[in-house]
């Protein structure tokens, strides 16, 4: 017997209807942020007694004089071993209005390839400084990345107060020199935050120690910082993920083209393109499933049905008539490149950009990107492991794209090498 | 007609969702030979429910595959067929029997049935040639997880390398493999056990009854509650008690552990789920509690 009773309402029911903010950890080895998202979950009583325990006694066991948070994230043997992070873990936590997807990346030069996967998606980058330190090149790396990955909301957390002595004049310092990195990067929205991710200080609760500090705590300022602009609503992308075509006698005529919403509103009625043919028609109806709905916006994933029974297949975009990316095959990128063997020019990579696969030829690595000076070296002709540069490729297929500036999805693609399949390289369009 | 929010505000639940279609509608589009596994608990169902939402009205483009460990809860099998009848699914049944006769595991009397069932759905996928599988674990669910990509690559032997797994951008997805290889796929990746409920809730999806707080005899051990089964018995001064009680997980019957509690509805689970202070696994799973990497192990032999 199988069964699903329900109840009509419960108090616990607007879960369902939170909104969602993605953030993602960033910093230097060592400066804190496992520790720091264990100490969100933990005082944001995320934390199951279970898993409290087992690093309570993982921490005794190793000698260590208090509970290392940073155990409640770096799950695999290897990194507990090593005490550092190795890859990206996610972790969730819910207040009454939000929920929250945490990617919390390691900061070790190595794995920066791991922290671009965790930034990507992300809607807010919390960077991490060791206040005794300062900002290092790592910092600046990761600044650097998260700008050009245009994570739109930045959050600098000054760690280890407990250790500078609560010091105002190391905090100003701090943040004095980051604002000027930052005012040559492209953050629109900065705050930046003193804190003891270890003892617990300006994260969830405020500090008794930081009396000159008068702004928000880095929960209250998670709980508010404002996402729903962040979204494109005026132009149009629909790229076809999938053609549905039942072949039943119930649905015989049915062909729907399926997809997620990249950018602007999809309603039944609008005029639309197809891409890259350039085959004009209407929209007949949108749905989800099996309701038609009257708009779908970006993320929605639904079914698009045109009036008119044009070639529409996968890798293939909706757009508007007087609102469509150019079809181009000569591609100029930001690339970041994430494998040891180094990118030349001439080489040759697998592309994937919104749902279109095709091949890419490397015409030109314009300069690089020096990470702590921002100063664009133009005599490497290479770019090394983890190195971010300017790169011109000329592909077998038009891309039907747009500045990364513009479109997050439409302007990004990634470059898997062909003998391997592994991913090797991001890239974020020009324009 | 469904009117969308007028602010264009999609709730976390709804995002969550595109997510995962978006997923299925990937790995349909890229992969030549996908496969759902299915265990018949709550996650994989809910999996079915957005694979049925994601190629709606087309009949699912993959046949679903279920190691059968011999031990699962009668409920849980038949919430299964009444599924498979509704979607008009295929489905392969892969029994642990048949994996043991065929050689691709050994019964040596000490690996639980749990244990054993790596082997068997390593055996069937190769025999299938499947080259990805849909499993539906949870970041949340344990740490190991939780360092997971929602394409995870696994080697000829069917072994994941947590050290070596490949960058995965935006919601580009690298569906590359060698032939021999396969990958995992993860469309419930970012879900978690709230959400989960909250959708079962929402959508009034099917589960198995055993979900839901019922009357069953049961056993303490291990600091576990165990039913009262042809598998387990009462040993030395263990008593037998009637309580009512709901499964968290649904594992096979020897291993999976119910914790007491008066919800029988899904608002009501909810409800204690919100307040719950132990981990779904940490609570009811006895396979996850020999050793701290123990789902690490698992997971590097080629566990779901
Ligand atoms: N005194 C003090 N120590 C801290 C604080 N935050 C972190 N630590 C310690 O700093 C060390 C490194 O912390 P982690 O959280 O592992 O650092 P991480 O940034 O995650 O390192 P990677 O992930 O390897 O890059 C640990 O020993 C922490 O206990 C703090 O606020 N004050
Ligand atoms: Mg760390």
């Amino acid at each position: 017997m199988a069964s699903t009773p329900q109840t009509s309402d419960s108090h616990t029911m607007a879960q369902g209807e939170m909104d969602l903010l993605r953030f993602a950890t960033a910093g230097s080895v060592d400066d804190g942020k496992s520790t720091l998202i264990g100490r969100l979950l933990l005082d944001s009583k995320s934390i199951f007694e279970d898993q409290l325990e087992a690093v309570e006694s993982t921490s005794q066991s190793k000698g260590y004089d208090y509970t290392d948070l940073a155990l409640l994230t770096d799950g695999l043997r290897s990194e507990r071993e090593q005490g550092i992070t190795i890859d990206v873990a996610y972790r969730y936590f819910a207040t009454p209005t939000r929920k929250f997807i945490i990617a919390d990346t390691p900061g070790h030069i190595q794995y920066t390839r791991n922290m671009v996967t965790g930034a990507s998606t992300a809607d807010l980058g919390l960077v991490l400084v060791d206040a005794r330190q300062g900002l290092t090149e790592q910092s600046r790396r990761h600044a650097v990345l998260l700008s050009l990955l245009r994570v739109p909301h930045l959050v600098l957390a000054i760690n280890k107060m407990d250790l500078v002595d609560w010091s105002q004049e190391v905090y100003e310092k701090i943040h004095k020199e980051f604002t000027q990195f930052a005012t040559k990067l492209n953050i629109p929205d900065l705050e930046v935050i003193p804190i003891s991710a270890l003892q617990g200080d300006n994260v969830v609760n405020r500090s008794e120690n930081t009396p000159w500090y008068s702004g928000p705590t880095l929960m209250h300022h998670l709980e508010h910082v404002h996402v729903a602009s962040d979204r494109d609503l005026v132009d149009t992308r629909f790229p076809v993920q999938y053609v549905i075509r039942p072949k039943s006698d119930a649905y015989h005529d049915f062909r729907g083209y399926a997809g997620q919403v990249a950018g602007g509103v999809l309603k039944k009625g609008d005029d639309i393109v197809v891409l890259p043919s350039g085959m004009p028609s209407k929209i007949a109806k949108v749905e989800l499933f099996d309701q038609e709905v009257a708009e779908a916006f970006p993320p929605m994933s639904v079914t698009v049905h045109l009036e008119d029974d044009v070639d529409v297949s996968r890798g293939d975009m909706i757009a508007r008539p007087k609102n469509a990316p150019k079809p181009s095959q000569d591609i100029d990128a930001m690339i970041c490149w994430m494998t040891n063997e180094p990118l030349k020019p001439r080489q040759k990579l697998a592309i994937k950009h919104t749902t279109r696969t095709g091949r890419a030829m490397v015409k030109d690595i314009q300069y690089r990107l020096d990470v702590n000076t921002l100063h664009r070296d133009q005599d490497t002709k290479e770019l090394g492991l983890n190195e971010i540069g300017r790169v011109q490729l000329r592909t077998t297929v038009p891309l039907l794209c747009d500045p990364y500036s513009k479109n997050r999805t439409t302007g990004s693609f990634i470059l898997i090498d062909e003998v391997t399949g592994v991913t090797v390289g991001a890239g974020m369009i020009n324009g | 007609m469904t009117n969308t929010h007028v602010d264009y505000q999609l709730s976390q639940l709804d995002q969550l969702e595109a997510e995962s279609i978006h997923i299925f509608r990937e790995v349909a589009a890229e992969f030549e030979k996908p496969v759902l596994m299915f265990s018949g608990g709550k996650d994989s169902i809910v999996m079915l429910r957005l694979a049925e939402k994601a190629f709606f009205p087309a009949k699912l483009p993959f046949p679903l595959l279920q190691v059968d460990t011999g031990l699962d809860f009668d409920e849980v099998l038949s919430t299964r067929d009444s599924w498979v009848e509704r979607l008009g699914a295929r489905i392969i049944v892969a029994t642990i029997d048949e994996a043991i006769a065929a050689g691709h595991v050994v019964d040596d009397g000490k690996t639980s049935r749990n244990r054993m069932q790596i082997g068997t759905l390593l055996g069937a996928i190769e025999e299938n040639g499947f080259t990805a599988a849909f499993g539906g674990g949870r970041r949340d669910e344990e740490k190991a997880r939780a360092k997971e990509r929602v394409y995870s690559h696994r080697d000829d032997f069917g072994q994941w390398d947590p050290k070596m797994q490949r960058p995965e951008l935006w919601s580009l997805y690298n569906g590359r493999i060698h032939a021999g290889e396969h990958m995992r796929i993860f469309p419930l990746s970012n879900w978690t056990e709230l959400d989960i409920w909250h959708y079962i809730h929402r959508e009034q999806i099917e589960i198995p009854s055993i979900y839901f707080a019922h009357e069953r005899d049961v056993i303490e051990r291990d600091g576990m509650l165990l039913s009262l089964g042809p598998e387990i018995q009462p040993k030395g001064n263990e008593q037998v008690e009637k309580k009512m009680v709901r499964f968290r997980t649904v594992g096979d019957r020897t291993q999976t552990g119910c914790v007491e509690s008066v919800a029988t509805d899904t608002a009501a689970i909810i409800d204690e789920i919100a307040i719950a202070r132990v981990t779904e696994r940490g609570a009811t799973r006895g396979d996850d509690r020999f050793s701290e990497a123990a789902m690490e192990d698992r997971k590097k032999e080629g566990y779901f």
